[in-house]
């Protein structure tokens, strides 16, 4: 790329007619139109790169951010909220002084051409992005959605994400500790990486990017620069793959987890010692970003010299030192007295650190090489100021016919041998299997604490040794609710996640949501998108949890056809003392069962209904805010009142989906009568929401049936833990043994 | 008065902290020693805990070894010095030459995080005087690099002389020889193991289980009873 004479700012401002590859950087024409506007010139090759992936779809959400102005503007009150959205992560208050922040970002084009470093660098992207709020990171999550189960592609991405997810995760010392893993062929070539990471720290210690108070420097700390993910955020995130540019597919950044674990450790050094004024990581769109955002937060203006940038290799032009996405490095504002003992810590940690430019008192950021300017702009323009897309969007023309195919009408079990047969083929087919293969290459217990991991509803860290104070985390998102109706589905993920985190004894606070649909330019998608936004905006209102901040992910489509819509919603929870945890395994024989909630003919989008007769059609269940609260209300009390031994949300799968589950991980059976009211196959696998199973033991069930009765929450009797097998009185029963063979040696027999 | 037990920090170190707490609640005084510090800073017992010491580069532990503290702790545990090697610091200890054999990455090539059951199969070292010989305890696995390995002779010498501390039982997690999951040195002072004590100290906590805590109460009965 290098260009000779250097393309200075003096240079550019003489040759107005130089043309510049805006096209082949990812601008369309009337968005270079206005960086020519903007800088009443052509810009230089640097600030192209810079305005460039700056506003790309990964950087700008120029397609999005109409539709996501939607979650401030719904934003419930709460008190809880410290930092929303705009920042590296959101940050809640979880009392005790404590703060948590927590986000969850999409890794998925990367993960698709390069499993292991797409996935891992994912990890790495958002674990600095905690870093950098002033949190010590204390567990990841990772919400995963890969093609058909037994396509042969599969058996490529998905084991290379798994490796890479747990080679970077458990070298960081970070349990993991949730997520989910579907199987859909809808993700066939656009598998969905997210990554999801909680950060805790005291109050005191939350950090922002923004460079503030001239004079201060500016110092660039861990990794060298390398040629590594040179333009990954534009050209990989914002484009679907095209065979016909090859060149663009390369680009995916290396990550070193051992690097950023002293990355991690040297900023807690910084931080503890207050030598940090704002700090920013270095992700999509590296040092554009970084200094971009970093001056435009700001009061002032920055200063950077290129050439004290350290290299992995020297030849790299400065276009491409900007551009660079090399991973590990970050980006810190200090004090020009502090500077000293900001690069002992590094050195300590055998971090390399380098003062690379400083804030001035002006309102420009400039950037110099080899003592040329080849960068004057308003860092705003880049960083803020960015295109923003009305794109047109309209309800799909097969959305009706797809609505109309009624999953309630398809064929059903008419006795209790063809119930038995449907429930071993629900519990053993991938998407209802357990995952232990894959969670069991994450580390789980480090850090010494992790009260709840997966398969429980929700993880849940101790976050005070003294007093038990935990949060919680559950991520859901079911992208066949969302294509049946994308407001709806996106309520359902939200309802399902909060339900989660109730379910395991903690309340419900806040939000954060991995947006993933195929291409803005598609007004069905555009629809999908919008509507999804919509009823997460409306949902969150409701429930009285706010989004805290997230991330976008389109284009997951290939040619014309786009995956679901797939909202995955993050819900965060705290509970004041982590003994009064809720597990999902039955703990003891003889407590009972008791199904919480209303029980509907509700098929559209069901498991059954995908795994019996490969159908999706029909409306996803209903959705009721109102009773998701009261039930979470009730599971909270329940769990602090010590009325309540073990309990399971109800949602893919159904009931007895949640029941086989509770037996396995506890082994021990459960006796089951249905209900007056219900007939059997209703009950096992219908997916109304606003469900959950709890054991009461037998000294608790007058107090646990009266709190029920007296708040209005439909509690039914539905039978007694005991046994070795789950018995469906009059129709059928499966031994655990059976049952464990076909839910654990699914996945095993597909991937391992 | 009770005992001081430190725990290196090198970097990549990832159980230090959790390790510091199970000294903790098992009553000892937790001092934190860092890689670059020759200095001991005179404590009565050292603790090697798991984690990715420069990132497992090279080979798991390689790197580490020839770190400055531990020249000081060779030399120390050489005289007898209690020091238990965790996961990663097992294999330190292995490429220390403190205790024979060597580790390779998992037959099954993943890594591997699972409750495990074990064996003790010595109960008279300085950390395991706290259990019976043939107690069936759980102890949580992570790892990438857990088959031991060592030559027959090796193995058979080992076998001899009761020099098996821990062995797995059910599962063998990872293909390590005999079902090997630790060892100790002739005098019992230094002992390695791949599973995680430190992690099995809360009812809480992890799996639930508090089957590692007789590590360290172990130590420091031993310590204070000295």
């Amino acid at each position: 790329m290098s260009r000779t004479p250097l393309d200075t700012v003096e240079h550019a401002a003489a040759t107005p007619d130089v043309e510049l590859p805006w096209a082949e950087l990812g601008l369309k024409k009337d968005e270079y139109e206005r960086v020519v506007e903007i800088l009443g010139r052509r810009p230089t090759g640097a600030e192209l790169a810079m305005y460039s992936v700056m506003w790309s779809e990964h950087c700008s959400y120029k397609s999005s951010k109409v539709h996501l102005r939607q979650f401030g503007e719904k934003a419930p009150q709460s008190d809880a909220m410290l930092v929303g959205i705009g920042e590296n992560a959101g940050v809640v208050d979880v009392g005790q002084g404590y703060a948590v922040t927590f986000k969850v970002e999409s890794h998925n084009h990367p993960s698709y051409v390069e499993p292991y470093q797409g996935a891992a660098t994912g990890v790495g992207g958002i674990v600095r992005d905690i870093i950098a709020m002033g949190a010590r990171p204390v567990a990841v999550v990772d919400p995963l959605r890969f093609g058909a189960a037994d396509h042969p592609d599969t058996k490529r991405v998905l084991p290379g994400v798994v490796a890479g997810i747990g080679g970077y995760g458990n070298c960081l010392g970070l349990p993991n500790i949730g997520g989910e893993v579907v199987f859909d062929a809808c993700y066939q070539g656009n598998p969905l990486v997210n990554a999801g990471a909680i950060g805790v720290m005291r109050h005191e210690d939350i950090h922002l990017a923004k460079a503030s108070g001239a004079g201060n420097k500016v110092i660039l700390y861990g990794a060298r620069t390398g040629g590594d993910g040179i333009g990954g955020a534009s050209i990989l995130a914002s484009e679907t793959f095209d065979d016909a540019k090859p060149s663009k597919r390369p680009a995916v950044q290396v990550g070193d987890p051992f690097q950023e674990k002293l990355l991690i450790e040297c900023t807690l050094e910084a931080f503890k010692e207050k030598l940090v004024v704002g700090i920013q990581d270095l992700g999509a769109a590296g040092l554009s970003c970084a200094t971009s955002e970093l001056a435009s937060n700001g009061s002032g203006g920055m200063r950077v010299t290129l050439d004290d940038v350290p290299l992995r290799d020297s030849t790299l032009s400065p276009e491409e030192i900007l551009m660079s996405e090399s991973q590990e490095r970050m980006c810190a504002v200090v004090e020009p007295d502090k500077v000293d003992r900001f690069l002992e810590i590094c050195e300590k940690w055998d971090v390399i650190a380098t003062v690379v430019g400083e804030v001035t008192d002006g309102d420009r950021l400039e950037i110099f090489w080899h003592g040329e300017k080849i960068v004057d702009v308003d860092p705003r323009t880049v960083a803020h100021e960015g295109p923003t897309y009305e794109r047109p969007y309209a309800r799909p023309e097969w959305q009706d016919a797809l609505q109309a195919d009624d999953a309630n009408k398809l064929p059903r079990p008419t006795s209790g041998e063809e119930l038995k047969d449907q429930v071993l083929k629900l519990v053993g087919s991938p998407n209802q299997a357990s995952k232990k293969w894959i969670t069991s290459q994450y580390d789980h217990f480090v850090q010494g604490n992790t009260v709840l991991a997966q398969p429980e509803d929700s993880g849940m860290i101790r976050v005070d040794e003294k007093t038990g104070l935990g949060v919680a985390i559950a991520t859901d998102g079911n992208g066949r609710y969302a294509k049946l109706d994308p407001y709806t589905g996106a309520q359902l993920a939200l309802a399902e996640a909060y339900r989660n985190v109730a379910t395991t004894g903690a309340k419900p606070l806040a939000v954060s949501d991995c947006l993933n649909f195929g291409s803005p330019e598609d007004p069905a998608v555009m629809w999908q998108f919008a509507e999804a936004v919509r009823g997460l905006a409306d949902g969150c209102q409701q429930l009285g949890t706010p989004v805290t901040g997230g991330n976008v992910s389109l284009y997951n489509q290939t040619g014309e056809a786009a995956i679901h819509p797939t909202p995955v919603v993050a819900v965060l929870g705290v509970i004041d003392d982590v003994a009064r945890r809720t597990p999902v395994a039955f703990q003891e024989e003889g407590q009972l069962l008791y199904l919480l909630g209303d029980t509907r003919e509700e098929f559209g989008g069901s498991a059954w209904s995908q795994v019996v007769h490969d159908h999706l059609g029909g409306l996803p269940p209903k959705v009721d805010l109102e009773r998701e609260r009261l039930l979470a209300e009730i599971l909270i009390s329940a769990s602090r009142d010590g009325m309540i031994d073990s309990a399971h949300d109800l949602s893919d799968g159904g009931l007895v989906q949640a029941v086989v589950e509770s037996a396995l991980l506890g082994g021990k059976g459960a006796r089951l009568v249905v209900p007056d009211g219900l007939d059997a196959f209703t009950f096992l696998f219908s997916e109304s929401a606003g469900r959950a199973i709890v054991a009461v033991p037998r000294s608790e069930e007058v107090r646990f049936n009266d709190m029920c009765g007296a708040r209005g929450l439909p509690a039914t009797r539905i039978g007694v833990v005991d046994g070795d097998s789950v018995e469906v009185q009059g129709e059928f029963a499966l031994t655990l043994a059976d049952l464990r063979e076909v839910h654990e040696g699914t996945i095993p027999a597909l991937l391992a | 008065m009770t005992a001081r037990i430190g725990v290196v920090t090198f970097p990549g170190s990832l159980d230090d902290r959790d390790t510091q707490r199970a000294i903790r609640i098992a009553g000892a005084e937790p001092v934190a020693l860092w890689h670059k510090d020759k200095d001991l800073k005179q404590v009565d017992a050292v603790v090697l805990c798991g984690g990715f010491s420069y990132g497992d580069y090279l080979r798991a532990g390689a790197i580490a070894r020839f770190s400055p503290v531990m020249d000081s702790l060779i030399e120390q545990a050489k005289a007898g010095l209690p020091v238990l090697g965790i996961c990663n610091g097992f294999q330190i200890l292995t490429e220390a030459h403190l205790l024979p054999g060597a580790m390779l990455g998992n037959d099954h090539l993943h890594f591997i995080c699972r409750d495990q059951k074990l064996r003790v199969e010595n109960a008279e070292t300085s950390w395991t005087g706290d259990y019976r010989a043939g107690q069936e305890i759980h102890i949580p696995l992570k790892n990438m690099d857990g088959r031991y390995v060592a030559d027959q002779y090796t193995l058979d010498k080992l076998e001899a002389e009761g020099r098996v501390a821990f062995r797995y039982l059910d599962f063998n997690p990872n293909g390590s020889l005999n079902d090997i999951a630790g060892i100790t040195n002739e005098a019992g002072n230094v002992v390695g193991l791949m599973p995680h004590p430190e992690h099995a100290v809360e009812p809480l906590i992890g799996t639930g289980r508090t089957d590692g805590l007789p590590f360290f109460t172990s130590i420091l009965k031993k310590l204070v009873n000295a």
